[in-house]
């Protein structure tokens, strides 16, 4: 039942992984010591509840143990935004051609530079097209804290893909 | 400004966050306002670029193999004479069934791969469904006639999916129903036949995943039913079991 349940997962939590760690070797560590925790904790598991969620959320909580998940959230201060509702940002025609133009790789290094906490919201949501509901049981925070990463970090991204164009 | 209340929703809309009912309050505004349908497009080619960037990385063939056999089931140990008589009995199996189970499972195999040509041609078209309505009470009435049978379609309230609307198809030159409903922006379509209908195929229930599509089919009333698209395997199954409950009410 478990390999059943995980083994489909494993190319989503394999490319998370990465994106969290920044290196291949520690990602596949990271993945490894996911399945062997999740393995172990099955029996807890309540069969019919959101299994992606807990196996991803059993990832995250490893990796902000490990010494480069300690070092990413110690060395980048969250900034202060948490039930902030903010407005988005007003995208002007200028801008919006900017960033269809970023090629994949320029988008590649722009997300890599995100803060970790924006990074894995951002991630969850576009690439995992995870529901807020489900982020939030991931990442264990509401789901007002949710939007507002979420929306900070769009916001991020945008600025750093104007500043790479106008860097030419 | 006048949309400010709308852009601040903006995200949560393109997210397929919001009720039923604000996502078609939106779909209203966005249609008729376009400062907020640009800002829309922008965003949604924002997200695109971010999906397609973010699926980055794959695990190595060496990491994969090394992970399947560390989460494998354990094989069962059998000893002595017990161990004969199970490898007798398997090779008798095998002579006796693989002329029959060959032929069926390639059977299968094709009319998967028909029914996930039905769901790619249907999406492909200028208009994928000939009675657009997300209103079951519409489109099951809309079938009446066109095909030599009827079908319930699942209440879905307080559920992820919602009815695009539906077509007429053919399998084995037969006629059958196709249904699309949308999930989270990904398109899954039920397509439904009289099982008498379907020449030679025996496939039970059953789940499969085949270039990237996950389909799952089975039997209830007479009628086959197949639920394929690009949705996630539980995504497929949720539809199905919303199905299997309607045609069992």
């Amino acid at each position: 039942m478990f390999e059943e349940l995980a083994m489909p997962l494993f190319d989503s939590l394999y490319n998370f992984a990465h994106w969290l760690t920044q290196n291949r070797d520690e990602a596949e560590d990271l993945v490894q010591e996911t399945y062997a925790k999740a393995l172990r904790g099955f029996g807890s598991f309540q069969l019919g509840t959101n299994f992606r969620a807990w196996i991803f959320r059993i990832l995250r909580n490893t990796f902000l143990t490990s010494r480069t998940g300690l070092k990413a959230t110690m060395t980048v201060p969250l900034e202060v935004e948490e039930g902030a509702k903010e407005l988005a940002v007003e995208a002007s025609t200028p801008e919006t051609i900017l960033i269809e133009q970023a090629s994949q790789e320029t988008m590649q290094n722009a997300i890599a530079q995100l803060p970790v906490h924006y990074r894995e919201v951002l991630l969850l949501c576009e690439v995992e097209e995870m529901s807020y509901q489900d982020i939030a049981e991931t990442i264990a925070i509401p789901i007002g804290t949710v939007m507002s990463r979420l929306s900070r970090a769009r916001k991020l991204l945008r600025e750093q893909l104007l500043t790479r164009s106008r860097r030419g | 400004m006048a949309c400010d209340s709308w852009r601040s929703q903006l995200d949560a809309y393109l997210d397929a966050e919001l009720s039923l009912d604000e996502m078609r309050n939106f779909d209203a505004h966005v249609r008729n306002c376009p400062s907020c349908a640009a800002e829309a497009l922008a965003r949604v080619q924002m997200k695109r670029s971010v999906r397609a960037a973010g699926l980055r990385y794959a695990p190595s063939a060496e990491f994969r193999a090394r992970m399947q056999r560390s989460t494998a089931r354990k094989p069962w140990r059998i000893n002595g004479l017990a161990w004969v008589f199970a490898t007798a009995a398997m090779a008798l199996l095998v002579v006796v069934g693989t002329g029959q189970w060959g032929g069926r499972e390639a059977r299968a195999t094709q009319v998967y791969g028909e029914v996930a040509d039905l769901h790619v041609a249907a999406l492909a078209g200028t208009s994928p469904v000939d009675v657009v309505s997300t209103d079951r009470h519409t489109v099951k009435p809309w079938f009446q006639g066109k095909i030599p049978f009827a079908f319930d379609l699942p209440e879905l309230q307080n559920t992820d999916f919602s009815l695009v609307g539906g077509r007429m198809t053919y399998l084995d030159q037969a006629p059958g129903a196709h249904l699309i409903y949308l999930v989270r922006k990904h398109e899954i379509s039920v397509v439904i036949f009289r099982e008498a209908s379907l020449r030679g195929l025996d496939a039970g229930s059953h789940a499969t995943k085949q270039t990237s599509f996950s389909l799952e089919t089975w039997t209830q009333g007479g009628l086959r039913y197949f639920v394929v698209g690009d949705a996630n395997a539980a995504d497929i199954a949720s539809l199905a079991n919303l199905f299997k409950a309607a045609g069992a009410s």
